[in-house]
Formats: C-alpha cells, sequence, structure tokens
C-alpha cells in the first residue's frame, strides 16, 4: 500500500464534470433562438423576410417567375380561407400585391395566426414582404368575410434557375 | 507477481460483499454494480425482443392480423425506446464498470456511491417507462425519435410518464459517464500513461464526454415537450410561434452522438478480442485513439442527415452529406486496422471471436447502407422506409449487441473464474448469424421497393420478403434462450478455469485471480507489468 490509490477528486475536476451537463442542458434551451437568428439569415425551413419599405431594385424586364400561392387550415380551424389569385407571373425587383380571403362561416369571434413558408427553401430569403396579414394575429367576427392584402417583391438576386415559387400559409387558431 | 490481491496481508483491507438482498441495494462495488447492469439490460433486451416478436408477427401476412394499429405503434415506440435506452446503454454501462477498474489498475471506480444511485435510478426508469401500457390511452406510440407535434399536441396521457423516464435514464447516463471521466483520469494506475491506456478504456472515456455533451440535450428537448404540453408554452407549436421541425434538430443533435454511445465502446471490445485470438498486438493502436477521437467530434456536426426531407436549402444538405461521408474516413482506419491485426496472425476461432468476426463484417454492411442513407438526394427515395431498419439493426444488432455477447463470452471466465460450454456457444453462434440475416436482409429489398417503416400493414408484394424477415426474426428470438442457459450454465456449472483462460489475452485484468478478487487492485500495478500486458506493444 505504497501509493494512495483513492486520490480525491479535486473540487475544480468536480466543478468541470458538473458544469459540463447544466451547460448543455442551457444549449438545448439556447438552440431555440439560434435556430431562429439562422432561419431568418438563411431562409432555412422557408422562412420568409420582412423588409419596412419600397427600396428600389435593378429590373429586368425580360425575367419572368411564376408565383403559386396555396392556404391550409390545421387542427380544425374553422375559418374558410383561400387566395384570391391562385397565381401571378412576376419580374424580380417589382412591388406586386394580392390578397387572401377569409370568410368566418361560424357564430363565434375567431383569432387567427397565418405562419408562411416558401419553396423551394433558396427562394425563402429573396421573398421579401412590405406587408403581409402574418405579421399579426387576424380577428374574424362571425359571419365576416375579409380581404387580407398582401404586398411583396423578389429580389432579383434570386437563384436564375429558380423559375417558379410558391407560397403558402397555414392558419392556426389562437386562444382567445 | 502472480495475484495483486496476495501481496496483502489479511486484515489490512477487508471484507468481501455482505450477504442476501440488501447486498446488491447498498452496493458501492464496481463488480457487482456492473452486474446489476448487466442483468438489468438482459432483462430489457428479452423485453424489447418480446416486443420485436410481436412486431414481426403482425408483419408476417399482410393485412391486420393481431392487433390494432394503435398498439402496433406502441410495440415500435417502445421496442425502440427500450433497447437502445433500457439494453445497449446499461449493457455497456456494465462492462465499463466491470472492465475499466481492472483494466487501468484501480481498485474500484472513483464515485462508488454515485455509481449505486445511478445504477438504482435504471429499474424506476424502466419501470415507469413499461407502465405506460397499462395506462388509458396506451403506451407512448409516435416512434422512438417521438417527433413533435405527434409527442407533444397528439400524445397519449401516458406521454408525460415517458418523459419522465427519460429524464430519470438521462441523469443515470451523465452520472455514469462523470464516474467513468473521474475514475480514468483520477485513479489510473500513476505508472500508466493515457496513450498505455487499452482501447475498451480509450473509447469508454470518449464515449463518457459524447454522453456529457448529448444526454443534457436530450433532457432539454424532453423537457420542452413537458411545458409544450402541460405548461403554455410553444417551443415546437406553429401557433404560438414555435417550430416542430426545430424539434427535430434539437433531437438529432442529442439523436446522432447517441448512435456512436452506442457502438464506440464496441470498437474497443472488438479491440481487445481480435489481437488476443490473433495473437499479434493490435496494428495502428494510435491511429485507432485518434479514429475513435474523430468520430466522436464529428458526430456532433452532422445530425441533420436524419432531416434531408424536412426542406433544406441546397447547401445545407451538400454540407450535411459530405460531413456525414466524411465519418466513413476514421471507421474505415479502424475496420482496416483490425483487418491488419489479423494479417499473418495465428488465429483461432473460439465464440468470442467468431461474434467479433462476424461483427467486423454485419457492422460493415450496417456502416455502407448508412452511407447510402448519408447521400442527400437518393436519401428522398430511403427515408422513412425499411432500408433505413435494416441499416440501423445491423450497426445496432450485429454492431453493439454483438460486440456485448462477445464481451460477455470473452470476459465471462475472469467474472465468474470459470469457462461457459464452447460447443453451445458455437451452436449459438451460429444459430445467431444465420437467422439474424434472415430477419435483417431482407429488410433492405423491401425498403428499397418503397415499404414504409411504422406501418402494420403492407402491400401484396411485399409479402415474401416480410415471411422469410418474420421466420428469421423468430429463430433469431429463439436463439436467446440458449444464451441465457449458457450464461447461467456457466455461472452454474462451468469447469474452473486459470487466470488466463485465453492463451493470447494481455491485459491487466488477467494478471487478477481467474475469478477476479472483490477489490480490485489494491497496489498499483508496476511500469513493468504495464508494458508486458500492453495489447498493442510487440
Amino acid at each position: 500500500m505504497a501509493v494512495d490509490m483513492n486520490k480525491k477528486i479535486s473540487k475544480g475536476f468536480w466543478v468541470k464534470l458538473v458544469s459540463a451537463p447544466i451547460l448543455m442542458f442551457a444549449f438545448a434551451y439556447a438552440m431555440v433562438p439560434i435556430y431562429d437568428v439562422f432561419c431568418e439569415i438563411t431562409g432555412f425551413n422557408g422562412t420568409t423576410s420582412r423588409i419596412q419599405s419600397e427600396q428600389q431594385y435593378v429590373v429586368d424586364e425580360d425575367r419572368k417567375v411564376g408565383v403559386g400561392f396555396f392556404a391550409m387550415t390545421m387542427g380544425g380551424f374553422p375559418v374558410q380561407f383561400g387566395p384570391k389569385v391562385e397565381s401571378m407571373e412576376i419580374v424580380p425587383g417589382e412591388f406586386y400585391t394580392t390578397s387572401y380571403i377569409a370568410k368566418n362561416n361560424t357564430d363565434e369571434v375567431v383569432i387567427g395566426q397565418a405562419i408562411p413558408s416558401v419553396a423551394p427553401t433558396d427562394a425563402a430569403l429573396h421573398f421579401k414582404k412590405l406587408e403581409c396579414f402574418c405579421f399579426n394575429k387576424q380577428v374574424f367576427e362571425p359571419h365576416e368575410e375579409v380581404e387580407m392584402s398582401l404586398r411583396f417583391v423578389v429580389d432579383p438576386a434570386l437563384d436564375r434557375r429558380i423559375k417558379d415559387i410558391s407560397l403558402s400559409y397555414n392558419f392556426f387558431k389562437l386562444e382567445g | 507477481m502472480t495475484t495483486a490481491t496476495a501481496t496483502i496481508p489479511h486484515g489490512v483491507h477487508h471484507h468481501g460483499p455482505e450477504k442476501g438482498l440488501m447486498r446488491w441495494i447498498k452496493t458501492t462495488n464496481h463488480k457487482d454494480i456492473g452486474s446489476l447492469y448487466m442483468w438489468f439490460a438482459f432483462a430489457m433486451l428479452l423485453i424489447g425482443g418480446a416486443l420485436a416478436m410481436g412486431i414481426r408477427a403482425e408483419l408476417l401476412q399482410p393485412g391486420m392480423q393481431l392487433m390494432e394499429p394503435q398498439f402496433f405503434n406502441q410495440l415500435t415506440t417502445m421496442h425502440g425506446l427500450i433497447m437502445v435506452f433500457g439494453a445497449i446503454m446499461p449493457a455497456f454501462v456494465g462492462l465499463g464498470n466491470w472492465l475499466i477498474p481492472m483494466m487501468i489498475g484501480a481498485p474500484d471506480m472513483a464515485l462508488p456511491r454515485m455509481n449505486n444511485w445511478s445504477f438504482w435510478i435504471l429499474p424506476f426508469a424502466g419501470g415507469i417507462l413499461l407502465s405506460t401500457f397499462f395506462m388509458e390511452g396506451g403506451a407512448p406510440a409516435f416512434g422512438w425519435t417521438f417527433y413533435a407535434p405527434l409527442s407533444t399536441t397528439f400524445a397519449p396521457d401516458s406521454t408525460d410518464f415517458f418523459i419522465f423516464a427519460v429524464h430519470l435514464l438521462g441523469f443515470s447516463s451523465i452520472m455514469g459517464a462523470i464516474n467513468i471521466i473521474a475514475t480514468v483520469l483520477n485513479m489510473r494506475a500513476p505508472e500508466m500513461k493515457l496513450m498505455d491506456m487499452p482501447l475498451f478504456v480509450w473509447t469508454w472515456l470518449i464515449t463518457s464526454f459524447l454522453l456529457i455533451g448529448a444526454m443534457p440535450v436530450l433532457a432539454g428537448v424532453v423537457t420542452m415537450m413537458l411545458t409544450d404540453r402541460n405548461f403554455g408554452t410553444a417551443f415546437f407549436d406553429a401557433t404560438g410561434g414555435g417550430d416542430p421541425v426545430m424539434f427535430q434538430h434539437i433531437f438529432w443533435f442529442f439523436g446522432h452522438p447517441e448512435v456512436y454511445i452506442m457502438i464506440l465502446p464496441a470498437f474497443g471490445i472488438t479491440s481487445h478480442i481480435i489481437p488476443t485470438f490473433a495473437r499479434k498486438p493490435l496494428f495502428g493502436y494510435s491511429s485507432m485513439v485518434y479514429a475513435t477521437a474523430s468520430i466522436a467530434f464529428l458526430s456532433y456536426i452532422v445530425w441533420a442527415h436524419h432531416m434531408f426531407l424536412t426542406g433544406m436549402p441546397v447547401a445545407g444538405g451538400l454540407y450535411f452529406m459530405y460531413a456525414t461521408m466524411l465519418i466513413a474516413v476514421p471507421t474505415g482506419v479502424k475496420v482496416f486496422n483490425w483487418v491488419a491485426t489479423m494479417w499473418r496472425g495465428s488465429m483461432t476461432f473460439e465464440a468470442p471471436m467468431l461474434w467479433t468476426l462476424s461483427f467486423v463484417f454485419l457492422f460493415t454492411i450496417g456502416g455502407f447502407s448508412g452511407l447510402m442513407l448519408g447521400i442527400a438526394p437518393a436519401d428522398i427515395q430511403y427515408h422513412d422506409t425499411y432500408f433505413v431498419v435494416a441499416h440501423f439493426h445491423y450497426v445496432l444488432v450485429t454492431g453493439a449487441l454483438w460486440a456485448i455477447i462477445a464481451a460477455t463470452l470473452y470476459w465471462l471466465p475472469k467474472w465468474t473464474g470459470k469457462m461457459y460450454n464452447e460447443s453451445l456457444a458455437k451452436i449459438h453462434f451460429w444459430w445467431a448469424v444465420i437467422s439474424v440475416n434472415i430477419l435483417f436482409f431482407p429488410q433492405h429489398f423491401l425498403g428499397l421497393a418503397g415499404m414504409p417503416r411504422r406501418i402494420p400493414d403492407y402491400s401484396l408484394q411485399f409479402a415474401d420478403f416480410n415471411l422469410i424477415s418474420s421466420i428469421g426474426g423468430f429463430a433469431f428470438g429463439a436463439s436467446f434462450f440458449l444464451l441465457t442457459y449458457i450464461v447461467v450454465d456457466c455461472i452454474r456449472n462451468g469447469k474452473p478455469v486459470s487466470a488466463r483462460p485465453w492463451k493470447g489475452a494481455k491485459g491487466l485484468e488477467w494478471t487478477l485471480d481467474a475469478k477476479a478478487p472483490y477489490h480490485s487492485f489494491n497496489t498499483p500495478p508496476s511500469r513493468a507489468l504495464i508494458e508486458a500486458e500492453s495489447q498493442h506493444s510487440a
């Protein structure tokens, strides 16, 4: 028994051993804001971007891109909801306005939130919205039909290989 | 030096184990706890296997035969959870407990009381998980990956028990990992340098770092599920500004390191058994260490290859594809090192060696199908098909489980001081290795033809391969009765062995008594002994 085999674990070592798992637990939560920022910067997951004012782009009039508009509702959302026009042919760099129409067929007030998604994902970063009903929650009075507008531009920086973009909205019910 | 304990006068170092049941409840001995872990894992293996028999019975023929689809989903979910968290992971922790102190010349683990705690959490966690079968609404049925919103908005009430069980399992694993790190870094024989350590110790040390990095992330994601389900948060709920796809990112940030947690110790075991039965030092020891560390690092940066179909920019798909392919390089280093170890060796084919050789071959098949799945454009075809099922069963059954069985047979003489029945073990090996291939190989074809996973029924063109697969499944399941007999027979009636029952075996554990003494090394082994027992110096 010449050597003491039961060396004490130093305080510093303990601190490291215990803090590593705690830090990783915190990291799981840190991934939530990191993910949001990552999606905004890269357009990952079809996240569209929002702009504050009409900026000028160099417009190539000969270039055309098709934009398709889609609507979905989930989780028993009671409001009928769809695009006013189903597709448009647009020129990247120019601003367009279109709208979605929603009709509340129930006798109750329904509050909803629309979540947009753009496909293909490489187009998402270049699909910029100046005005959108998805920026705020929407309140639908009983039996009311509303037209909700959308003003957008597709940045000419969009990859030239992309000829068609789909924009879809998914409406979710919010609790009063 | 014949044995370490023989040099210690009686009375200086005390006592063997306590008698009766309290021995197992109160024990802080690494061998007792190792045995508890191994028996627990074996019990869970049999339970998880029984669930798999239910799955294969339902899939024996097309059409709904035996159960409701909802119950089938419960079976697949619980089978996955029990095998991953109840069988494979505890079995490796058990092997680590048994072997690491003996391999590094230490008397016991560094934190024996925590060791006791981390084991005794497990039966409760496993019990809670299994009890969900008997709850209203049934057990979790959303797949072992528990993707939101299936596991949040649409899940049965028992999901909260599942979450608590995962918390407990995570605690147990993290404590086990902390214990192993502390043991390896603090309790190693003073004369043993890091690069003298046997590979099982190295792979477990690296696995421990994966565990303390990944398991807390799992705890985080199930905590988010818990608050989403019960406390009005909206991490994964688009209504409240959350995102279900983010669940998959966080889950796989844990999930990918997790698959290496389940295979790195197997690599270590293989690196012990092949040199023994090839009677040559391990080829490329230091490259093995660096390859293990590289695999561990890469495992943290490839997670989204599980998510190619969630909608990802081309650049993202390319990055995750290339990073995934990169893992094949260090893994290839290992496989070639094992082959080079056998090259011109005087090989014999005792049962542990048979299991290990088939591990190398079959795990490599699983690795290659993994490469196929890693090709982002091809994955569109393979995703969520039986090809994926075949892939991960080749790496987890004929990979991780094979190594566990090989290790059990290889070190059983050291644990019990007795030898198992070699001819029965050989029969068991051939029975298992043939049936496991009948079970899983046809699933590759089913997947390529488009049969989806997690579905209780299938269209008629899949009927033949499913029938073959199910027959293989029943035969493979039955083989575990023989394994049980072999192990129990060894413990009860095995012939006594010498301290080094395998002639070519090297390692400090073989310098202990035939049946390893209750306390391993009370005096640290000398430099000369460490060098003589090194598996990698000629």
